[in-house]
């Protein structure tokens, strides 16, 4: 079908080059890209594939510290190489828009929505003010945002994550541009909320028959809005297929691998070590300030167990692990260690009571200190809990290392910086060991990472489990995480524990409404699922 | 709207109890200058009996915290004293310079506020350019002068040989503002010239700061001009620390020119702190330093509210 139409940007040996420690080396090697009027391609890779890159110069626009060193890149006859910065300039916001992933730190928080919607056409000239914002709440009200007639008059921050990513592909609409690139729109939100966003964007696309580049690492997401995929790997072509033959009959390596990560998934653990449960939260009522955010929250971590926390941002999660650590000691309710309660604040706990529950990040690049060696970095709490000097911290510095999968001669003295994001990852759980706990709670652990990347540190995780007995409480928005390695689930809404028990049980039916919900907004890689999903959403009312 | 003003009210009772604590160091700072006052006003050819009489009509022999309080008293029912060397009422003394000083204060800010912001958001434009190398270098060596310098260096050429503004300000109170702004030109130059390089640097520091932003990128990719970026996108967003920095040089402005003023002749607040404390004018010292004090708290003040309402996140909550 898509032959049959005019095309609209071929991109032939694009190669793209960034700066790095004052040398050019390329970070996108000679791809060679075609799409045709009102087409969906999406481009799929792990981060360093280029993907950004690529639908960036596709708006003949590189990042400060990028140049597009070779090849051709032409937009509806246009050579955008060879055009001037002025030309470029009108193109875009015009004739080619961007959808960027963030849509909170992409809207200028300084202005009013409609104020951002109506900048494109009236500087581009299309539009004049005034026109333009009766387009605005006609967008918004297409984009299925609540309130369309006022939205736009509020402030990026008044409004919630999901409902600004549909503004902000409302407000690349508002020239009616030929080509969007939607750089990982969806990446940042919640899955029931992703999902209505996913149906938004594909809906005003068709109506308006705009041609998109759909970037994104989340295989599932993109079957569900591209005509054609192409695979990416650190800048090159892997390979390129319509949407169904790539996902029933995927031709190379690479591209089968990313495909079976999805189904990594262990056995159920046998409770060890009677019935005492190493944490037992006891209704616990949490609050900050005057506002309660957990409400009577109660569950149990035995040894060798995993016990998944889910729920979207704002469910409490991460404020039931404040809790546990005692950072926010609760309003009622306590935290039981082997059966005796702790004292609910950090400042009151013993040494050892401190030792016994660590902690692991979400960004590793934070919550590791960008000045010290890994060697102080893993070497600081097995001295501050263990009191290890001299050679036996070096020692056991190493030890930890092997644990980890990193050759301790080669990393012992590596800043943070010199290492990738799944290193930095394995070095936040080495420093969790050196304490020896009997519990950690992994903090969205895997969330910042490729794929393939989180599939080795949840392999990880569960095989240092095994070694030492551990307790773990994984938080997580991700079900695929959960299915991978759980063995007990806690699903959390608004503060509330809604239902908990074995993760056999949860995936099985009957669930708890809002169970439901999350369990069926997560997508599946058969192209037809968000179709599906929304039928039946709409026959169920 | 409401939670501004209360802050607003908050804030000022602060300023409040600020210039009560600055009163109390002021008041204790005097005390400890050397010298003796009824000595210092009848010379040294004063008898024993005559300085120990003055003294004693002067109230100097009061316990300490008796004089502060009856000082503060009636500094709450505005009354500021009378200067010890002539007798007259410090509030009129203070009066008549504070609106030399403000006029001043006025004028150079007048200049170099816009000066400094135009040139710091060209700077920003046209960052690594030879714009803005000049425009920093320039900045940068005119501060480093001391003041005495610029200023003979502005009298050397724009009132020396072609005279073309007068070297001293001491205008008559009765002159017209044409000739305020003829006669205050040079010193207004002169502040100018000492205060643009910091509002500019940090104007320029503030935007660029904010130029990796994503909210830029999306301007850039919305085929936004460059000049727009920085007007529209960068700077309503970098106004807190340009806002915080105006307000420190404005206050300098106010409280900082003595040089300036002397260099001048000009008949400003500076001035009649420094011949009140050679003189031991301990009233017209404590006043001054009270008002200088005011001075920099309004300011702070004013600047924490413009900053504040130039962020929609505290104006419009939720």
């Amino acid at each position: 079908m898509t032959e049959t139409r005019d095309v609209l940007l071929t991109m032939k040996g694009l190669r793209i080059e960034g700066r790095a420690d004052e040398t050019w080396t390329e970070i996108v090697k000679g791809i060679d890209l075609t799409l045709h009027k009102g087409e969906v391609l999406g481009l799929i890779g792990e981060s360093g594939a280029g993907k950004s890159t690529i639908g960036l110069a596709a708006m003949g626009f590189a990042r400060d510290g990028c140049r597009i060193s070779g090849g051709e890149i032409t937009f509806d006859g246009i050579d955008l190489r060879a055009a001037s910065e002025e030309d470029r300039r009108h193109l875009r916001g015009h004739r080619i828009a961007y959808v960027a992933q963030s849509a909170a730190a992409s809207f200028n928080p300084a202005h009013r929505l409609i104020d951002q919607y109506a900048e494109a056409p009236v500087r581009h000239q299309v539009m004049s003010r005034a026109e333009a914002e009766r387009d605005a709440v006609d967008l918004y009200r297409r984009m299925q945002l609540p309130n369309p007639d006022e939205i736009g008059f509020r402030y990026p921050h008044q409004v919630s994550g999901g409902q600004l990513q549909r503004a902000m592909t409302a407000m690349a609409m508002a020239c009616r541009p030929d080509l969007i690139i939607f750089d990982e729109p969806t990446t940042a939100l919640d899955v029931t909320t992703q999902i209505e966003v996913l149906a938004a964007i594909r809906d005003i696309v068709d109506q308006f028959d705009t041609a998109a580049i759909y970037i994104t690492h989340d295989l599932a997401v993109v079957a569900q809005m591209a005509d054609r995929i192409k695979v990416l790997l650190k800048g090159e072509e892997v390979e390129e297929a319509d949407t169904r033959t790539m996902l029933t009959a995927p031709r190379e390596a690479y591209t089968k691998s990313l495909w079976a990560v999805r189904s990594f998934a262990r056995p159920e653990q046998a409770p060890v070590g009677g019935g005492t449960p190493v944490v037992s939260v006891r209704t616990v009522t949490a609050a900050y300030g005057s506002v309660d955010v957990l409400h009577d929250v109660s569950f149990d971590v035995h040894a060798r167990r995993t016990v998944a926390v889910v729920g979207e941002s704002g469910s409490g999660k991460s404020t039931t692990a404040r809790v546990i650590t005692g950072l926010l000691p609760p309003r009622r309710g306590e935290i039981l260690f082997n059966g005796t309660a702790l004292p609910p604040d950090y400042r009151k706990r013993s040494r050892d009571q401190l030792r016994q529950a660590q902690m692991i990040y979400q960004m590793a690049d934070t919550a590791l200190n960008p000045k010290l060696r890994i060697r102080d970095l893993i070497g600081r709490p097995a001295q501050m809990y263990l009191g290890l000097q001299g050679k036996r911290l070096d020692t056991r510095i190493r030890e930890l290392l092997s644990l980890i999968e990193l050759e301790p001669d080669d990393y012992i003295d590596r800043l943070p910086s010199e290492l990738s994001g799944g290193q930095k990852q394995r070095i936040g759980i080495a420093r969790a060991l050196a304490a020896e706990p009997q519990f950690i709670i992994c903090d969205e652990v895997t969330s910042a990472l490729d794929q393939l990347v989180a599939e080795g540190i949840l392999k990880l995780l569960d095989k240092l489990q095994g070694e030492f007995d551990l307790a773990y409480m994984f938080i997580t928005h991700d079900l695929a995480t959960v299915r991978a390695i759980a063995d007990e689930v806690v699903v959390m809404k608004d503060g509330r524990v809604v239902e908990q028990g074995p993760k056999t049980q949860m995936f099985r039916p009957p669930h708890d409404p809002y169970t439901e919900l999350l369990l069926s907004s997560v997508p599946e890689m058969d192209p037809d699922w968000l179709t599906g999903v929304l039928g039946k959403r709409r026959a169920s009312g | 709207m409401s939670h501004i003003w209360t802050m607003i009210a908050k804030r000022l009772a602060l300023g409040v109890v600020t210039l009560f604590v600055v009163s109390l160091i002021i008041f204790l700072g005097t005390e400890l200058l050397p010298g003796d006052f009824a000595q210092e006003i009848l010379g040294q050819a004063a008898t024993p009996e005559t300085v120990a009489a003055l003294r004693e009509q002067l109230g100097l022999n009061d316990p300490m915290h008796v004089r502060y309080a009856n000082w503060l008293g009636d500094i709450l029912q505005g009354d500021l004293g009378e200067s010890l060397a002539n007798g007259q009422s410090v509030s009129d003394l203070i009066g008549r310079r504070l609106g030399n000083t403000l006029a001043l204060a006025g004028y150079a800010a007048a200049i170099a506020v816009p000066l400094s912001l135009m040139l710091g958001i060209l700077a920003a434009l046209f960052r690594n350019s030879v714009f803005d190398r000049a425009a920093n270098a320039s900045a940068l060596t005119s501060i480093s002068f001391p003041e005495f310098f610029v200023a003979y260096i502005l009298i050397f050429f724009l009132a020396g040989a072609g005279g073309m503004f007068p070297s001293m300000s001491n205008f008559r109170p009765d002159a017209d503002f044409a000739d305020f702004l003829y006669r205050a030109f040079l010193p207004a130059l002169t502040l100018t010239l000492v205060v643009t390089a910091h509002m500019m640097r940090m104007t320029r520091a503030a935007i660029i700061n904010l130029l990796a932003s994503p909210y830029i990128e999306m301007a850039r990719l919305k085929g936004m001009s460059p000049m727009r970026i920085i007007v529209r996108h960068a700077l309503p967003n970098a106004l807190a620390p340009i806002i915080n920095v105006i307000a420190l040089n404005l206050a300098y402005l106010i409280t900082g020119v003595v040089v300036v003023e002397v260099v001048f002749v000009y008949p400003g607040l500076g001035q009649l702190m420094v011949d009140s404390v050679a003189a031991r004018d301990m009233p017209v010292v404590q006043g001054v330093a009270l008002v200088f004090a005011a001075a920099y708290v309004l300011l702070n003040l004013t600047a924490d509210v413009l900053a504040t309402l130039s962020n929609p996140r505290l104006v419009h909550r939720r």
